[in-house]
């Protein structure tokens, strides 16, 4: 009985072991073939993947900066790694971003250069969704604060002047503000994008951008149009016009650097077609939001003798100037 | 026993000879202790009194409420997450919302849904847009954290509806605006600290601007409710 025992001992104590050290010895040879790699999830590795291919496509983009753009769409296009449209992973690729390069993608579309592509420059192939959404945003709640607060200092001294929030002019979610700048910033990208595609099919020298990167470039020029808005507090006419022009020239200088470089080699008419729709679009969208929040003190005259209640003397009102 | 060649013989074999003697004594606990006693608790729930279940939740969602106020790194709030706290808190924001001024539709404050859908939504759009830059928090936990940090600011509203019982002029304008602005800033403070662990540290401003925007478009229905009169004074004006 005892040499039974002993032997089952044995087997039975040999196994595990054995088992352990092959184990070591396959993940040490994994990491002696790849000594960068630290053992994570499957996820993380497809993403170091990821991220280690676009890196050796980025080394080549700017290696070979004067060659045609079509190869380096070529290549782009032939690496990246497609997941599936219903899994979370695929919209995770849209925000693989971190704070410094929003910052950075800020600041150029904040300042133009003439040599600089945004999307080139700035974008570098990583077109995110965290940029558009939340300027978007921003711009909405922005415009309709600043409105609300620019009619408040208007109508101050008025004595008949009674404050209304105005939550359903632009804070609220259901307002039509919310409705025309999100169609702006995705609308018109996708009208953009559909157009240079329909041009590029036609016309080989014609390239087009991705659609992401028109979005991105898009949402990123309305950036500017944060701070116009506060500062069209101020109640100073000529100074809001002013600003206005300003804000449309740098934000529509960077929309044309963009895609004058894509569509200038198509036929005359189509090119200069193109970049007058996009600047005129980029001017209507300004002026929509001033003309519907922010209204001049000769305007504010009109609502407040139909506000008035029917017992007061309406010569009051229009004695004020 | 026999002496009789071992190796003859099959296994346990001389088992069934064995004697055990009487002065060993054979009795004892066979039972395997339960992990926690606390799972007797949990088999009995259906049979306590509603009262205690109520009470139980109650001092839960108070335990809660405690941290928030004084919030320090802990991992309470994240790990038994519950969203009746939230729940209580917008109904009450959204109801104390309610009786402002309008005399058209357009000029008016906030409807009762519209709060509602403001801060439910406001927070499901902070919660996915934290998951997708490559957080750690799960869904609902992070709805949980940002419904229980509007708790200072509803208690800003039921300080700046007291201040407006006692009149409507700059003064009570300062007051109010300098409460919501106090507990603005604390609910910022109070989510970041409870939800800054778990980002990615090149992104933490990236989550947290959400948060601030949330809180400040909240901070703002709070500042601007004006109450409705039922006679003509005015009440604007330095």
């Amino acid at each position: 009985m005892d040499l039974v025992d002993t032997d089952w001992k044995k087997t039975a104590m040999a196994t595990p072991e054995d088992l352990q050290f092959q184990e070591f010895e396959e993940a040490a040879q994994l990491l002696s073939a790849n000594p960068e790699a630290v053992t994570r999830s499957a996820r993380d590795l497809s993403s170091v993947k990821r991220e280690r291919e676009r890196e050796s496509v980025r080394v080549n983009v700017n290696l070979s900066e004067e060659e045609g753009e079509e190869e380096e769409a070529e290549l782009l296009s032939g690496q990246k790694k497609q997941p599936n449209f219903w899994s979370f992973d695929y919209y995770q690729s849209f925000f693989n971003i971190d704070t410094l390069q929003v910052l950075d993608r800020i600041k150029g579309s904040l300042l133009p250069l003439p040599g600089k592509n945004f999307v080139k420059h700035h974008l570098r192939n990583n077109p995110d969704l965290y940029g558009p959404f939340w300027i978007c945003a921003t711009l909405v709640f922005t415009v309709a604060i600043s409105g609300n607060l620019s009619t408040f200092l208007l109508k101050m001294g008025d004595p008949q002047y009674h404050y209304r929030p105005q939550f359903h002019k632009g804070v609220s979610v259901f307002c039509p503000a919310w409705l025309s700048v999100f169609c702006y910033a995705w609308l018109v990208p996708l009208a953009l994008w559909g157009f240079l595609q329909w041009r590029s099919s036609s016309n080989p020298s014609v390239t087009s951008y991705s659609f992401l990167e028109t979005v991105c470039v898009y949402g990123y020029s309305l950036f500017i149009y944060i701070p116009t808005s506060i500062l069209w507090i101020i109640p100073v006419d000529w100074l809001r016009w002013l600003l206005i022009l300003l804000a449309m020239a740098l934000s529509g200088s960077v929309l044309v650097l963009t895609f004058w470089p894509v569509i200038r080699d198509d036929t005359k008419p189509a090119s200069i077609a193109t970049v007058t729709a996009i600047l005129l679009l980029h001017a209507l969208l300004a002026i929509g939001c001033k003309m519907y929040f922010f209204q001049t003190a000769t305007q504010m005259m009109m609502p407040v003798a139909s506000l008035a209640p029917p017992t007061g003397n309406p010569n009051i009102t229009l004695n004020q100037s | 026993m026999a002496e009789v060649d071992e190796a003859s013989k099959p296994l346990f074999a001389g088992l069934s000879d064995v004697s055990i003697s009487e002065d060993i004594p054979v009795e004892g606990e066979i039972t395997v202790p339960v992990g926690s006693p606390s799972h007797d608790d949990e088999y009995s729930t259906l049979d306590e009194p509603v009262k205690e279940t109520i009470l139980r939740d109650l001092k839960a969602v108070g335990k809660k409420f405690g941290h928030v106020m004084y919030p320090k790194k802990s991992t309470t709030l994240l790990r038994d997450w519950d969203l009746w706290g939230p729940l209580l808190l917008c109904v009450t924001l959204a109801l104390m919302l309610q009786g402002g001024s309008a005399d058209s539709k357009e000029d008016g404050g906030p409807q009762f849904a519209e709060v509602f859908v403001i801060i439910w939504f406001g927070s499901v759009i902070i919660t996915l847009n934290s998951k997708l830059l490559g957080g750690t928090i799960s869904f609902f936990q992070s709805l949980c954290v940002l419904g229980y940090c509007i708790l200072p600011l509803t208690v800003a509203m039921i300080v700046c509806r007291l201040v407006l019982l006692g009149g409507t002029g700059t003064a009570s304008f300062i007051v109010r605006f300098i409460v919501v602005v106090a507990s603005f800033g604390w609910s910022t403070f109070a989510s970041t600290a409870f939800l800054a662990d778990s980002q990615p540290p090149n992104r933490k401003a990236l989550v947290v601007y959400p948060v601030f925007l949330f809180y400040f478009v909240i901070s703002w229905m709070i500042v601007t409710f004006s109450p409705s009169h039922s006679d003509g004074a005015t009440d604007t004006g330095p």
